[in-house]
This record gives structure tokens, sequence and C-alpha cells, in this order.
């Protein structure tokens, strides 16, 4: 057990420090154990956290076949251009059967295989809902560490409501096709609510233009002032808590429209210029913006929860649970005064004696 | 641990345009519950090879029907090699004649598949010969 726990740490941070020093067949090899939230992953993580934080995350999405693949593989040439170095994490869906999955998107992304500054990664989702993979966060955080100066966060293909992607990325860039539908598909909410840039792209299909425009009018016009607050790009967004939150409810966002044709690059540097444009706003080069906030909180409070349950789960308090689950099955206890008991018992656990297993029976079912 | 899927690169080295077989294997793969990486046509053993170690795949299938295989296949399994990743399982398929197999499989492949080769029998000697899952 503890020599496990040993040999984790020390193949971890031999991962990760290879990961550092530039060594992409350890930053590959990491990527995996991230992908499989094993022990290594979690040694890894701890070193690397205090690298990670310069690069910029920026999400793609969009529905299926809308180009998401073909526009970061041009992004990727464009940012290459400017010198910068960048990584990709590609989702692609799991069989909700079989659990494979077909990873496609590296297809449109082959151009750069000699290109040391460009690293891409293909990631099935592996049942997790929302549009990335449970894992996709950490391992833009080890990319972000090894030094990718740009990261590239391309969903699998959604729909109306996978916006998790936005609290991944730093900006969130959402993808639609020309045919994409009227005014009010435009108002909808969901996806196109949490765009920081909107992109029309196959701009060269007839109705692009016109698709831009309305989606232009849509999403830019109806903000009104009260709502928006003093800053047109309102970038409070899922309410992250922080003490001076004036505003009680967050200002819709304001994106800008774009029309892009991905397979020609055409667009394409106006939208890494209005990428640019969103992340000057956004403040990261100073204190810790919003969204980056919000991002640190979801992960302590989805760590605490994983090691909440596997504290519980332990030989010292397996009994405890088991024996509080089977009550809430009899329904003598309700999940509610279950879930306090068991909060109890942990806190005892850890320092003073539980006061005793039947605590919170009361509320039981007569 | 050592439950997570078994990670395929099925790619297409070479000139020839025919994709029709690689796209049935990565998707009876796909059905076999592993998670496939496809990287279409026109590769070269370069791209094999920078795609294998990004992707960190434990298998590498290589399919090929053009007649250039003993000129792609041991270049990419030397490559292979070079990057530190000889612990990947080399397959190759598509149209391979009998002479030709012997010197491949000196060269490092594991397994050569023909026409005729079930998904299953592909699945199966994948999950028997693949490196350990950590």
């Amino acid at each position: 057990m503890t020599a496990d726990r040993e040999e984790a740490a020390r193949r971890g941070s031999a991962l990760a420090e290879g990961a550092l020093g530039g060594d992409r067949r350890a930053l590959a090899r990491l990527l995996t154990a991230v992908e499989n939230r094993t022990p290594v992953a979690e040694a890894a993580l701890r070193r690397l956290h205090a690298e990670a934080g310069d690069a910029h995350l920026v999400g793609i999405t969009g529905a299926p076949g809308a180009g998401k693949s073909t526009l970061v593989a041009a992004l990727i040439g464009e940012v290459r251009a400017s010198g910068r170095s960048v990584a990709v994490v590609a989702v692609d869906p799991s069989s909700p059967i079989t659990g494979g999955a077909i990873l496609g998107d590296r297809v449109r992304m082959q151009a750069y295989a000699a290109d040391d500054g460009v690293f891409i990664r293909s990631m099935a989702s592996r049942g997790h809902a929302g549009g990335l993979a449970a894992a996709s966060v950490a391992a833009a955080t080890v990319l972000d560490a090894a030094g990718f100066d740009l990261i590239l966060l391309e969903t699998v293909g959604t729909g109306q409501s996978e916006v998790e992607v936005a609290a991944a990325a730093d900006t969130t860039v959402v993808l639609e096709a020309p045919e994409m539908g009227d005014e009010v598909q435009a108002i909808k909410a969901g996806l196109l609510e949490v765009a920081d840039v909107v992109v029309v792209n196959k701009g060269d299909r007839p109705g692009a233009q016109r698709a831009a425009a309305e989606l232009r009018a849509m999403l830019t016009a109806t903000a009104s002032p009260r709502l928006a607050g003093a800053d047109p790009t309102a970038t409070a967004r899922t309410a992250s808590g922080g003490p001076a939150a004036a505003p009680a409810r967050p200002g819709p966002k304001r994106p800008e429209v774009l029309v892009t044709t991905a397979t020609t690059g055409e667009g394409v540097p106006e939208l890494l210029a209005a990428i640019e444009r969103h992340r000057q706003g956004l403040g990261v080069e100073g204190g810790p913006a919003p969204v980056r906030r919000a991002r640190a909180a979801a992960l302590v409070w989805a760590l605490l929860g994983d090691r909440v349950r596997r504290r519980l789960e332990d030989p010292a308090l397996a009994d405890v649970t088991a024996e509080t689950l089977d009550a809430v099955v009899r329904h003598e206890l309700d999940p509610y005064a279950a879930a306090d008991r068991l909060l109890g018992a942990l806190v005892g656990d850890a320092g003073r004696r539980p006061e005793g297993r039947d605590a919170g029976r009361q509320t039981s079912r007569g | 641990m050592g439950d997570r899927p078994i990670k395929v690169l099925i790619a297409k080295p070479g000139l020839d345009g025919h994709d029709r077989g690689a796209k049935v294997l990565a998707r009876g793969l796909r059905d076999e519950g592993f998670e496939v990486v496809y990287t279409g046509l026109r590769q070269t053993p370069e791209m094999v090879v920078t795609a294998a170690l990004q992707e960190d795949v434990d298998v590498v299938g290589l399919s090929i029907l053009s007649g250039a295989h003993m000129t792609l296949v041991p270049r990419v399994c030397a490559l292979l090699r070079e990057k530190g990743l000889g612990d990947v399982l080399v397959a190759a398929g598509g149209i391979i004649p009998d002479d030709d197999v012997p010197a491949l499989r000196e060269a490092g492949v594991a397994a050569v598949f023909g026409p005729g080769t079930t998904i299953g029998d592909v699945a199966a000697f994948i999950r028997a010969n693949v490196r350990a899952l950590d």
C-alpha cells in the first residue's frame, strides 16, 4: 500500500520533471496517467501546479461537422507563424455501449508532425457529459506547465447545452455553420450565451455573412447597460462568489462575431486577434480573472468530494457508511440526515470521538 | 488500473488512397471497446510515429495496399524504437505477400493481417499481446 504510493510518487515526479524538461514521451505518458486518474497523475499534478498558469486556455466548441478540427488546424498554423507554441486537447465521444471511441480529430492536423512547438492529444470523453473529458482540465494544466503558450481545448460535437468548456477555458469560441437557423436560435439560452467569440465557419457558403449579421444583431445589441455593467466584455459569469461581487446577476456577454473559412485560412488571423483581445480583457496578466477563480474552486470542490467519499469507504468508517446507506434504503433515515451523519462521522474520525452512531436518526420516518 | 481502454493508432502510410479497410477496422475496434486514433491518408512514417508518441498509443496498426510496405513498415518500426516506443505493438494489414512477412517480423512487426482476417481476430491478438497497461 505505502510502497505503491511511494512508487507512484516517484514515477509521477519523474514524469513531471521529464515533461518540464521538454521530454515529449514523458509528457505523453503523463497525459495517459492523468486520463486514467492514477496516483502517478496526482503526484505529478502536485508538482506541476506551481509551474502552470501562464498559458492561454482557449475552448473551441460547436456542432458536429461545424469545422472545429479544421479551424484548430488553421489556428495552429497562425499561432506558429507568430512564434508561439501550441498544444491541442481534442475530445471525441466514447461509445456508451462498448466504451470504445474513434478519435478522428488528428486527421485535419497532420501538417505539424515535425514541429516541436506543436503537441496534439486526442481524448475520449469516457462517459463524461458536458463536451469535454473528465481529465481535460488536468491535461491542460500539464500542457500549461510543460510550457505551451496557447492551449486549444476542442470539445466533442456539441448541441445547445454542453457549456462545460466555458468553465475550463479562459476564452470560449463557439462555431456555427451558416445554416444555423433563424434569429430565434441566436437568442436561445445555452451554448451561444457562454461564447466570448462566435465564429460562423464555412464562410464560402452562401448565407454565411447574413448568419453572422443576424448573430451580431441578436448577441451584441440585446444586453441592456444595467445588466451588462461597465465592462463591455462582462466576464463575471459563473458566479465565482468573490467578496466584491457587486451585481447580483452576471451580465450577458457581448461576443465578437467573425466569419472564417477554415479550409482556406480566410478570417483565421482575425480570429486569433479576437481571441487575444479577449484575453487582454480578462486581465489574465494581472490578478486571477473570475473564470480562473471559478475553475480553481471547481477543481478543489471536486477533489474534496472524491476525498470525502474515499475516507468514508476506508476500513475505519466503512461500517458506519454502509449502515447509514442501508438505513436510507429502509426509509428509516432520510438522505439529508444521512449526509449530516456521515459528515459528523468524518469529523469525529479526524479528531474528536463521534457522538454516537445514531446521531441524526431523529429525522427518520416514523 | 489495468482496466483502461487499449489505445490503438490506425494509420495509412504512403500514397495509396484506399482507406475503406482502415476505416472498417477502426470502426470494428471501436465496437470491441478500443480507443482508436485514426489519422487518415497519406502519412509519412514520421507523422505516424509523432502521432503514436503524442497519443501514447499501445498499438500501431498500419494499413498498406500500395506495395510499399517493405519500405514504410520497417521505417516506422525503426523510428518507434528510436523515440523510445519499442514497447508499442505494431501490426500491419492490407495487401502484403506471404513472402514478405518474415522480413517484416524481423523488422519488428508483431503480426500481419491479410484479407479475410476478422475484426475479432485482430482484437483478440491485440488483447493477448499488448504491453502491460498502467
